[in-house]
């Protein structure tokens, strides 16, 4: 059996962040009940003329601009012809031959391994309505997604993309920037980030591609990620049977965690694109470029390297944190206020782990930024163990409230009581006659560890370590 | 280099235009008439001519991102030949076999 090599071509479609559709002036909103935000524009009735929202032009521009493309002076709207019914008009509006963006890149790593991943083209068009198909021979339109701005963003050709890894680290980053960049909320369970990748493999050393097959209905990272392992493998067991590959469009099954068969692409789509006579072409100034490049934010990869430069933590944890723009805003109003590494330990260990439990994202944490500052500042002053700041941040989670008045509401706070320490040492000490005169006459200092444990479990974890070892030292010391 | 009916067919398809097998030949025949047109344009030399998608000059006709009242339901489904549940019903389209 000859080794492939996976060949991955990724197409993204963004919906763009605007309080209005691309060319009319419905609400461009998630959900609703079904056609209540569409009008003649939208709905494609006759004699109904388009305006291009500027936003969504910025946004493209924007987007183009931190994608490190050539921004094009003069931009055009083309028609794709062809009939669905979830597309009233009978075409969509888009860009052919003349993208706002083009020949652009980003960067990517990969087990440590830096790589440049070449982007084609950044272009406009508008989204297209749902489709609900029903158990019955009809199938239901809802056109509020119609005419919903969208960006499309596709890698270069020849692809950079060679691994199932590498084409989520592309996805990830994409993400991250549009997320960055305000465009685009990147929700891919809702449709609002989709991605189609485009799959072939080849024999290593091959200078010919094999045939691809596109694969959709891909709506979370793990979808992408699945979908393209399952296509890399049955791809390779039809080259390893002596099959061909069909080009094709495969539809993901997440119940199944298969792909299957939508439409054959054997006969290339025919859609007479010609310029959109509707709309005047768009004339991209020097200066309008200039005036939005100056606007743009930090970007995940500068953001990335100030985190390790200004806050010392690693290159790893600095990676997860800058993930997206809101886990990198929640991380640096902690790190202003408390410890920067004990700071990005608590964000990705325990608050991750209860965010993740209720399914909430950062932006939402019942825990503070300020008050998870606070929470860390009294572990460092010793006022609460690390191992009681565990179950602190449980209860602010739950409550939401200030960890101080918790802690001392709750009992959580240390043990400063130097009679109540010294009387549970003293037992722990009168219980443990043998481990002490091991330590006092035979030397076994490393026996103190069993007796500093017991004083923590008879204190239920409230004593600071650092007292009882201080204490245990006077105390021994008198025994000797 | 005139367009033959296969030609003509697959066209008919595509704009999904019903064209009767008997008229097949007299509408190739007609759209030859066009492209020959086409053909004296084509004879025009435009080296060094920007090529031109709009009669107008490039003016950006933007509006500001500003949302303005839709249609009713009732009014945005008024012309639709079916409607069901507040949806435009259309004949099921297959496309997948995901359920």
């Amino acid at each position: 059996m000859p080794e492939y090599e996976p060949v991955i071509g990724m197409e993204c479609h963004a919906e763009l962040l605007t309080e209005s559709k691309m060319f009319c002036g419905c609400a461009n909103q998630f959900g609703g009940e079904p056609n209540t935000r569409c009008c003649p524009v939208c709905l494609g009735m006759p004699g109904s003329l388009p305006v291009t929202n500027r936003k969504a032009v910025e946004h493209v521009i924007r987007t183009a601009l931190a994608l490190n493309c050539t921004v094009a002076s003069r931009a055009r709207f083309d028609r794709k012809n062809y009939f669905y019914p979830d597309l009233p008009k009978g075409y969509q509006i888009s860009q052919y031959d003349n993208p706002i963006g083009a020949s652009g890149w980003l960067d990517i790593e990969v087990n440590g391994q830096k790589k440049r991943i070449h982007i084609r083209r950044v272009h406009l068009e508008e989204d297209t309505g749902k489709l609900f198909h029903t158990v019955g021979n009809e199938s239901y339109v809802d056109l509020n997604r119609a005419g919903v701005p969208l960006m499309e963003i596709v890698t270069e050709f020849p692809p950079d993309i060679h691994s199932t890894a590498e084409a989520r680290a592309y996805l990830m980053k994409l993400r991250a920037i549009l997320t960055y960049l305000e465009v685009c909320d990147g929700k891919m369970e809702q449709g609002s980030l989709r991605c189609e990748p485009n799959v072939s493999l080849r024999p290593v050393g091959a200078a010919a591609y094999g045939t691809k097959t596109e694969i959709k209905n891909l709506n979370s990272f793990r979808a992408v990620q699945r979908g393209i392992e399952y296509e890399l493998e049955r791809q390779a067991s039809l080259l390893n049977h002596g099959e061909k590959v069909v080009q094709e469009t495969r539809g993901w099954n997440e119940a199944r965690q298969a792909t299957f068969a939508q439409r054959s692409k054997e006969v290339e789509q025919e859609y007479r694109y010609f310029p959109e006579p509707d709309l005047l072409p768009l004339d991209i100034t020097p200066q309008w470029i200039e005036e939005i490049r100056a606007s743009l934010p930090e970007l995940p990869d500068a953001r990335h390297a100030r985190f390790v430069e200004q806050y010392g933590i690693s290159n790893a944890d600095a990676a997860q944190l800058t993930e997206t723009r809101s886990l990198a805003d929640y991380y640096e109003q902690t790190a202003g206020a408390a410890d920067p590494r004990a700071a990005a330990n608590w964000i990705m260990g325990d608050l991750s782990r209860i965010l993740n439990a209720q399914s909430l994202d950062i932006a939402n944490s019942p825990v503070s930024s300020p008050h998870l500052a606070v929470m860390i500042n009294m572990i460092e002053r010793g006022d609460i163990s690390g191992k009681l700041g565990k179950t602190l941040l449980e209860r602010m989670a739950a409550t939401g409230e200030n960890p101080q008045t918790l802690a001392q509401r709750e009992g959580l706070v240390v043990l400063r009581d130097t009679v109540a320490l010294e009387a549970a040492l003293d037992s722990v000490l009168a219980e443990n006659s043998a481990i002490v005169s091991d330590i006092v006459e035979k030397g076994l200092v490393n026996k103190r560890g069993f007796l500093v444990g017991q004083v923590m479990k008879a204190t239920q974890g409230k004593a600071d370590p650092r007292d009882v070892n201080k204490l245990l030292d006077e105390k021994l010391s008198r025994k000797n | 280099m005139p367009l033959t009916t296969e030609e003509v067919r697959r066209v008919a398809l595509l704009a999904r235009m019903e064209l009767p097998e008997e008229e097949l030949a007299s509408q190739a025949q007609h759209l030859n008439t066009l492209l020959q047109h086409v053909e004296i344009l084509q004879k025009l030399n435009v080296e060094g001519v920007e090529p031109t998608s709009h009669p107008l000059p490039p003016v950006n006709t933007l509006r500001n991102d500003e949302k303005r009242p839709s249609l009713a339901r009732e009014e945005a489904l008024a012309n639709a030949p079916e409607a069901r549940d507040g949806c435009f019903a259309v004949p099921r389209i297959v496309e997948d076999n995901a359920s």
